[in-house]
């Protein structure tokens, strides 16, 4: 176990070289490596933080544009609505009164139809239950029933007022036409003798007589000179009823309409 | 049996000597400076590096580290020294597993030879820190009386490193060639595991001691120059 001084030496130069040698081609190019890539990655990372803060930058800024656009659409939506709104009512209130105006003119026309419905109605019924009427009595009549008339006539003549009689008498004597004598059936010759009779009572005996038949009056007699007529019928009965009730009718109605 | 393959001489002529410890140095030395020149002749920057690169940096920066725990600020000044000197310590003794090889630091040429570099780094590197003067005063210190300490203080690491490597390395090759006589089969196998082991901790060892020897000299250095700028402020 001996030193050899020289073995010693050459080992500290060789060391030394290895040293100068390990420097140059294994830890300066190692560590410039190292150091370039660390700084690689410090400019990438920078570069990426960078990007982020722009990225951010960006996002922000289109939120911004988001949040803008949302409330320039909430306005325009909220004018939108409001004017629909206005536009609406605006539109009912036109319609309500257009609404109004036909209901009223259907009302008008309503009434107008059921009055015209109610008077063509009242005045059907009347003519009904006139013609029913006249028809009914028509059948009724027959000569016997003329004969009861000829004597209520002749009464009728005897009862004459005194007015009456004079109006009479002075009818007769401006004219010299004979006195006409209707009725529904031909008379007998009995009553056409106690009708004159009767008659020359109120005129004298020299009187003309025509004595004349008439279907329209259903059953009666009619005594005409000129500008003086005494009649007693069933149809002169029915026409003043039907006269009657006509102008009830109309006053009904004119009040109604009033 | 050779102890140490110093006594295996190729040529000699008075003085020199070219023996087998010098030869295998060379050796090692060319498989290093080869292998890293073959390494780092494609280094790459990208994020992929092949996987020589990755080893190599993985090496160059746990050495880088190991220089910064220990307590040097700057460990990229250092890596030159402490970074050859354990990368060379544990590349001789990892080829022990090839059969017939005598590790260079079996031989105590070789160990003293590295101790008297660490012994000389020490200094250089105090002085290259905190000036000629300044760092001889640091054997003075506290007092006057230790410095005949520290300077025995100073021979006495430099030997213990040099005898601690050689002693290690020789007792390996030792003790394989003695089981090699006693049971070739197997055991020797073994043991050459266990002397690989050995041999990379004591690369270890040697190398953090020279660090902290360095560190000790720059910090004393350091600590008395933040001491007299206090003073002149």
């Amino acid at each position: 176990m001996q030193i050899n001084w020289f073995t010693v030496i050459a080992q500290i130069v060789n060391f030394l070289v290895l040293v100068w040698l390990m420097k140059k081609y294994l830890y300066k190019p190692i560590l410039a490596a190292i150091d370039e890539r660390e700084k690689k990655i410090a400019a990438e990372l920078a570069d990426a933080k960078s990007k982020m803060t722009e990225a951010k930058k960006e996002q922000d800024e289109f939120q911004q544009k988001n949040n803008d656009f949302d409330k320039h659409k909430k306005k325009l939506m909220d004018q939108a609505t409001s004017d629909a709104d206005k536009e609406r009512e605006k539109l009912l209130d036109t319609a309500k009164k257009e609404a109004a105006g036909v209901k009223e003119k259907l009302e008008a026309a309503s009434k107008e139809l059921q009055e015209n419905l109610s008077d063509e109605i009242s005045k059907k019924t009347q003519d009904e239950v006139f013609a029913i009427a006249k028809k009914a009595l028509a059948e009724l009549a027959s000569t016997d029933l003329e004969e009861q008339f000829v004597h209520v006539f002749i009464r009728k003549i005897k009862a004459i007022t005194d007015k009456d009689k004079k109006q009479f008498i002075g009818a007769f004597h401006s004219d010299s036409a004979p006195i006409a004598v209707k009725s529904a059936f031909d008379l007998a010759e009995k009553d056409q003798k106690g009708i004159r009779s009767a008659i020359a009572d109120i005129l004298g005996d020299d009187v003309k007589y025509e004595f004349k038949t008439d279907p329209k009056m259903i059953s009666g007699i009619e005594l005409a000179a000129k500008g003086y007529k005494l009649s007693w019928s069933l149809a002169a009965y029915v026409n003043s009823l039907e006269k009657s009730v006509a102008t009830t009718i109309n006053k009904t109605h004119q009040a109604v309409k009033q | 049996m050779n102890l140490t393959p110093d006594q295996t001489i190729f040529w000699s002529n008075g003085f020199i000597t070219i023996n087998l410890t010098i030869v295998t140095t060379w050796g090692v030395m060319l498989f290093m400076v080869i292998g890293a020149i073959l390494i780092t002749r494609k280094l790459k920057t990208t994020h992929k590096i092949s996987r020589w690169q990755c080893i190599l940096e993985m090496i160059v920066t746990g050495i880088n580290e190991q220089i910064k725990e220990v307590g040097l600020e700057n460990p990229e000044q250092y890596i030159g020294f402490i970074g050859t000197l354990f990368l060379f310590i544990a590349m001789c003794n990892f080829w022990i597993v090839l059969p017939w090889y005598q590790p260079p630091t079996g031989s105590l040429s070789t160990t003293a030879a590295l101790a008297i570099a660490v012994f000389l780094a020490v200094p250089f590197f105090g002085i290259q820190k905190s000036g000629f003067f300044a760092y001889l005063k640091t054997y003075i210190k506290p007092t006057f009386i230790m410095l005949p300490f520290n300077i025995i203080s100073e021979l006495s690491r430099t030997l213990a490193l040099a005898i601690r490597l050689f002693g290690n390395i020789m007792s390996g090759g030792m003790i394989i060639a003695i089981l090699l006589s006693i049971s070739p089969l197997f055991i020797p196998i073994v043991m050459k595991a266990l002397g690989l082991l050995t041999g990379m901790v004591q690369a270890y060892i040697f190398s953090i001691l020279a660090t902290v020897y360095i560190a000790a000299a720059v910090q004393e250095s350091i600590k008395k120059k933040k001491l007299v700028n206090k003073s002149t402020n």
